[in-house]
């Protein structure tokens, strides 16, 4: 911007309309103290907008929920006419060991296996897909958009497809009855998967450590419940939601490898498989480490499938999860302050897992450039 | 190196790109099933809905689902889903590409800062926000107005950033042309720099449009009017509304139908411009 004079050579070699050439140096001068500060009159004019939608829409209702964590609101009037009652809303959840904690542990445990089973799934599903439509071939492109229309529609909708292919005479059950299995009531089954597989090896009851010991009110052997069966049909759900989208950011991040690596391994005898674990998966670490930590975030975030599923994370609380239990509970019980403060352990719980992630992966990319080719 | 690419595309027919095509396709149709499984299910009758899913040819036909959703919440729904949609779409990209174009092209003390904050404010997840937006929609008199439901979802950084983005990338000349010939910024910004950007701008509508189409969390929070409730919120409503669920499959599917309509359609008129806008949205 401040060398003028390039920019005027630039304008007449664009077709720019010709600049007048009466008292050309002068008016430049002068000009440019008024474009000055024309600009910073421009630019905030034009970002004020975003800028109070920001503050008064995001920036101004955060603190005042942060209030109201540690408040005793209950919903009338002002949020800052409640009375301050310290972290108790926080303790209350974390260490009571009442029933506010049993229910957070229990959403806790519901998301947490959402999160183990969910994000593997969706990141293998979305780089699977994402090699299958990567090659410029024939056909390709409706395979791309096949596997990205899922991500179109809306949870909502979503929602009452999922439960009308797995309602207990729905059409997986049917499915299943093809090859003589006898489908569960999904929606309904709050039985856990891992207590499930555990019995059918035998282990049918929990072994006294694990009845004992108990974390945020919930004994360990309810940890290891792994998700319901009612939860793995969200977990399915979101597997065909999610993998669409991420299948694009694995196109981008496999476009930026050169085709050149690829000869250059083929040459020296290396088979589809040893490419794919030597090369493709190294040079997509970064990719990886986005796809990862986006459906982490996302993954934490179940609240839209579980209210329009309308069971209130029911069966026997297995999809309740913690952004549900803090709505429910300051919509529903006029909570505020335990809805506030459940609100905000979640957003800790996403930042101290991403950064946990990012950690991990960052410390196996360390590895010098040259060794993942050649090992 | 160019025999190697030569020999790639002449080999003939082998059993690993027959093993390919059968994969590739076998889960195309695991992904279009559930849609096309569901769409024959809203023509089916309740009873035949619930004793045979998997026709995917009705027999008999039935609109009786449609009928009933359209003679009731249906059309109410889908005005409020409208109106809303429109006003968060037509806003969303006015006040983006504004701020977007003044962070990347106009100098402005604070330009650095306004920046940082856009970034913090696009770190917070959304469902932490909901109490917050109840608070502060309550706070402000428009808890039950559309102006409740419209104004906080106008505050989108993605967008600004994807705005941002574009006008980082082209080419600075014609502007600076048309503010050197006395334009104002805002004239300059109006009739020489959007029509530029008419990709990214239609990029941006159709973003926002399927955005605030499926948004359901901040109606939830903003309005409790049925009156009020546009197509995600009505819908969930239908489906926590007890009164035995098997046999309502058909209605519940005609709704889940219609209202994937308007996205999809958008979704296959944009459908090359929309995937890369969503790598480029993500790679920020």
């Amino acid at each position: 911007m401040t060398n003028g004079g390039d920019d005027l050579s630039t304008n007449t070699a664009t077709n720019a309309p010709p600049i007048p050439a009466r008292g050309r140096r002068p008016r430049r001068r002068g000009k440019g103290i008024t474009l000055k500060t024309r600009q910073a009159v421009a630019g905030w004019a034009f970002v004020a907008p975003v800028v109070v939608l920001l503050g008064v829409f995001l920036v101004f209702p955060i603190i005042m929920a942060l209030w109201v964590s540690v408040s005793d609101w209950s919903g009338a009037g002002s949020p800052f006419t409640g009375d301050f009652v310290g972290l108790s809303n926080f303790t209350d959840i974390l260490v009571d060991g009442g029933l506010a904690t049993r229910q957070f542990g229990t959403s806790l445990r519901n998301n947490l296996w959402y999160v183990i089973v969910s994000v593997p799934i969706i990141t293998a599903l979305a780089l699977g897909l994402a090699r299958i439509v990567s090659k410029p071939r024939k056909g390709v492109g409706l395979l791309r958009t096949a596997y990205y229309f899922p991500s179109v529609t809306s949870t909502v909708a979503a929602v009452i497809i999922f439960q009308f292919l797995f309602n207990v005479s729905g059409a997986i059950n049917h499915m299943l009855a093809w090859v003589n299995i006898s489908g569960p009531n999904w929606t309904t089954d709050p039985r856990g998967v891992l207590h499930l597989a555990l019995g059918a090896i035998g282990v049918e009851q929990a072994p006294g450590w694990a009845t004992e010991n108990a974390v945020l009110g919930l004994p360990l052997w309810e940890w290891l419940s792994g998700p319901s069966v009612a939860m793995m049909v969200f977990i399915f759900m979101a597997s065909l939601g999610a993998s669409g989208t991420f299948m694009l950011i694995f196109l981008a991040g496999l476009k930026q490898i050169s085709p050149d690596v690829y000869e250059a391994a083929a040459i020296d005898g290396a088979g589809r498989w040893t490419q794919f674990v030597k090369i493709t998966l190294p040079l997509l670490r970064p990719t990886m480490l986005t796809v990862l930590t986006l459906s982490l975030i996302g993954s934490w975030q179940v609240f839209d499938q579980i209210f329009a599923a309308g069971e209130a994370g029911g069966p026997a609380n297995t999809t309740l999860t913690p952004a549900f239990l803090s709505f429910s509970w300051s919509f529903n019980n006029q909570q505020w302050g335990r809805g506030a403060a459940t609100a905000f352990l979640l957003f800790c719980i996403i930042v101290v897992f991403s950064l946990i992630q990012r950690h991990v992966l960052r410390e196996s990319s360390t590895v010098p450039r040259r060794k993942r080719f050649y090992k | 190196m160019n025999g190697t690419t030569v020999k790639r595309t002449r080999t003939p027919v082998r059993p690993g790109r027959v093993i390919f095509w059968t994969v590739a396709i076998l889960i195309a149709l695991a992904y279009l099933y559930p849609f096309v499984v569901s769409i024959s299910g809203a023509f089916k009758t309740d009873a035949q809905a619930t004793n045979d899913p998997l026709a995917l040819i009705p027999n008999p036909w039935s609109i009786a689902g449609f009928q009933a959703i359209f003679s009731s919440w249906f059309p109410r729904a889908l005005l409020n889903s409208v109106v809303v949609t429109v006003f968060v779409t037509l806003g969303r990209v006015f006040f983006n590409s504004l701020a977007g174009y003044a962070l990347a092209r106009l100098r402005f003390p604070g330009r650095t800062a306004v920046m940082a904050g856009i970034l913090a404010v696009l770190s917070v997840p959304a469902v932490v926000l909901l109490i917050p937006r109840f608070l502060v929609v309550t706070n402000l008199g428009l808890f039950n107005t559309y102006a409740g439901m419209i104004i906080p979802l106008l505050a989108d950084a993605a967008g600004i950033f994807i705005m941002r983005n574009f006008f980082l990338s082209i080419p600075q000349s014609v502007e600076e042309a048309a503010l050197i010939d006395g334009a104002g910024p805002f004239r300059t910004f109006w009739q020489v720099v959007l029509p530029m950007a008419t990709p990214a701008l239609v990029t941006l509508t159709v973003l926002s449009f399927q955005g605030s189409w499926n948004e359901l969390a901040h109606f939830i929070v903003s309005a409790n009017n049925p009156d009020l409730a546009p197509l995600t919120r009505a819908v969930a409503a239908v489906i926590g509304g007890g009164m035995g669920r098997e046999n309502r499959f058909p209605l519940q599917l005609a709704a889940a139908t219609l209202m994937t309509i308007p996205p999809a359609v958008v979704f296959f008129i944009f459908q090359r411009r929309l995937m890369n806008a969503s790598i480029g949205a993500v790679k920020e």
